[in-house]
């Protein structure tokens, strides 16, 4: 027992050193200016300045921001895992002339780096006139995504056979089967591939980089790097606008894992997802 | 063909377009792109091997080169060490508790790369950050983490600590997987802790180690929001520090989208790509001797 009692310890310390920064940023985003590097070590904001939370509302439009990202969002995640679905169900579901050199490519584009195709991905929505639109941040999902496909194949695999077989006696068309059958059992697998690929979608900064440069269609993490870069250095610093905006970009994310936690967890714990 | 293979073509149908549009075809593009100079303006100009001799003899990408090796070697070894002692500790516990800690250590990996570069601006900061706040408790002074040429990469590799949680889980998983009958026959043959961690538990979680090391390689080659965040984007910035923040995507980065050079930018991607292909098949292949196999099939 006592060991286990020094390991509860040895885990609360590390626990505490984890959740410190969040700590600070919250607090420190609710301090003036003048004390951002002062007190830091106290858990709560002193003094207090709520106000820096209605002034970045005022020095940019966040919620413009806020409203992009969860609109890019779910596109990106309901796209993808509609189509990954879709995609896996016909690897598990069929055996055709071409499966395994078609599953060989899923497995393939899942090692490629996707800097390597960045720029020519760049001249096809340029060729198509949609640099400088919201589109190309979203809209190669439709085509879904090798590693839900593999996640999704992976679930697949694992339904009994016979339940569509019966479906199939009873006169149901394949896409009855994929719609009605499969996509209602795969509910597990398919909130994990919405969550990671909303958190994916959530996260990216190089995408909104290259693609976007009016300053109304930015979305959080690129309107935070537009306030890093004005705020942060140079002849007038806004430290509490930096920090607030920061909070903004983050909490929404800590609330979606918290209502998906266990999604989360399942999904990196069995396929290995760096997440 | 039957109608079900004709309907097996339909489901293929998204991953077929995608595959031709946004994968293969942009991946043989990149590579042809790489022998031209093209600027967006006109039509690419075949070049031969111009770009990769440039590439060469760029100091650029000799620096960045070195600053992702530098952060990769680094990274992996701690990060991966790191989250194993986390996953070991959780694994002695176990419950409840270890589920709140897991999820206490997931956190950091739910804060937007952006967030997470601006978060440590502040927090390395030189003057007044607190982890030099902290280091002065004990009397140490602590180096400019965000303006020293020195200081830049550590500082990186420090930030870089904060993200273990996904690698903490899998460790953590694999570590729950080790049969319990193991460990109680090494106990019946008079195995100390050193013996069992040697013995069972290194072979049994030998795959994930793995896996763990060939994806945070791969990430930690590709490192550039956090970095782009924190030292680049902002001229008056940038001057101070040089290149030592310079990471290879970065400047690929650079290359392409701020010098419209997307004939050079493609030579790079295609040398990143060739880096990545080769690290991950020597690590499969030294992987494939340590990897302890039986534990996958179980």
């Amino acid at each position: 027992m006592p060991r286990r009692i020094f390991f509860l310890v040895m885990l609360g310390a590390a626990s505490a050193l984890f959740l410190y920064p969040f700590v600070w940023l919250v607090v420190a985003a609710l301090k003036p200016r003048t004390h951002t590097f002062s007190n830091v070590f106290l858990p709560w904001p002193s003094p207090f300045a709520p106000e820096n939370l209605v002034a970045v509302w005022e020095a940019a439009p966040m919620l413009a921001w806020l409203g992009n990202t969860l609109l890019i969002g779910l596109m990106a995640a309901a796209t993808v895992t509609i189509s990954s679905a879709f995609v896996a169900f016909g690897f598990a579901y069929f055996r055709f002339p071409g499966r395994n050199l078609l599953f060989a490519s899923v497995l393939g584009t899942m090692m490629l780096p996707a800097v390597v195709t960045l720029v020519p991905t760049y001249l096809i929505w340029n060729t198509l006139g949609l640099t400088g639109t919201q589109v190309p941040l979203w809209a190669a999902n439709v085509f879904g995504s090798a590693f839900y496909v593999f996640l999704l194949r992976q679930f697949f695999l694992g339904l009994p056979r016979y339940v569509f077989e019966a479906a199939r006696v009873d006169g149901a068309s394949y896409l009855d089967l994929f719609w009605r059958i499969a996509v209602p059992l795969a509910r597990p697998a398919m909130i994990i591939a919405f969550v990671f690929e909303l958190k994916a979608s959530w996260f990216d900064l190089m995408k909104p980089l290259i693609y976007v440069q009016d300053p109304a269609l930015f979305t959080l993490p690129r309107g935070l790097k537009a306030i890093v870069d004005q705020f942060y250095q140079g002849g007038d610093p806004k430290w509490e606008i930096v920090l607030a905006a920061s909070v903004i970009t983050t909490l929404p994310l800590i609330v979606v894992f918290f209502l998906g936690q266990r999604y989360f967890v399942q999904g990196i714990a069995t396929t290995g997802r760096r997440g | 063909m039957g109608v079900s293979t004709r309907w097996a073509y339909v489901f293929m149908l998204p991953w077929l377009l995608g595959l031709v549009i946004f994968q293969a075809g942009p991946m043989i593009a990149s590579l042809v792109l790489s022998f031209t100079e093209y600027d967006l303006i006109g039509s690419p100009a075949f070049v031969g091997f111009d770009n990769y001799r440039r590439m060469m003899e760029d100091p650029q990408v000799a620096r960045s080169v070195y600053n992702t090796a530098y952060y990769t070697v680094l990274h992996v070894p701690l990060a991966i060490g790191l989250a194993l002692v986390l996953a070991l500790m959780l694994n002695r516990i176990t419950g409840r508790a270890a589920g709140v800690f897991r999820t206490i250590f997931y956190l950091p990996s739910m804060t937007p790369y952006v967030a997470v570069g601006v978060l440590f601006l502040f927090l390395l900061n030189g003057q007044a950050g607190v982890v030099n706040q902290f280091l002065a408790l004990f009397g140490i002074d602590g180096p400019q983490w965000t303006t020293d040429p020195a200081w830049i990469k550590p500082g990186i590799v420090l930030m870089s600590l904060w993200n273990l949680g996904s690698t903490t889980i899998i460790l953590f998983a694999a570590l729950r997987n080790v049969p319990g009958e193991l460990y109680e026959a090494a106990l019946i043959d008079g195995a100390g802790p050193w013996q069992r961690f040697r013995g069972v538990t290194l072979p049994m979680i030998s795959g994930a180690l793995f896996f763990v090391v060939i994806i945070n390689t791969i990430a930690s080659l590709q490192l550039f929001d956090q970095v782009y965040t924190m030292f680049f984007g902002n001229q008056i910035a940038q001057q101070s520090y040089g290149d030592s923040a310079l990471f290879f995507v970065v400047y690929l980065f650079q290359q392409g989208f701020q010098f419209l050079d997307m004939g050079y930018a493609s030579a790079l991607a295609w040398l990143l790509f060739a880096v990545i292909a080769v690290i991950t098949f020597v690590q499969v292949k030294v992987g494939n001797r340590f990897v302890y196999y039986e534990a996958e099939e179980r």
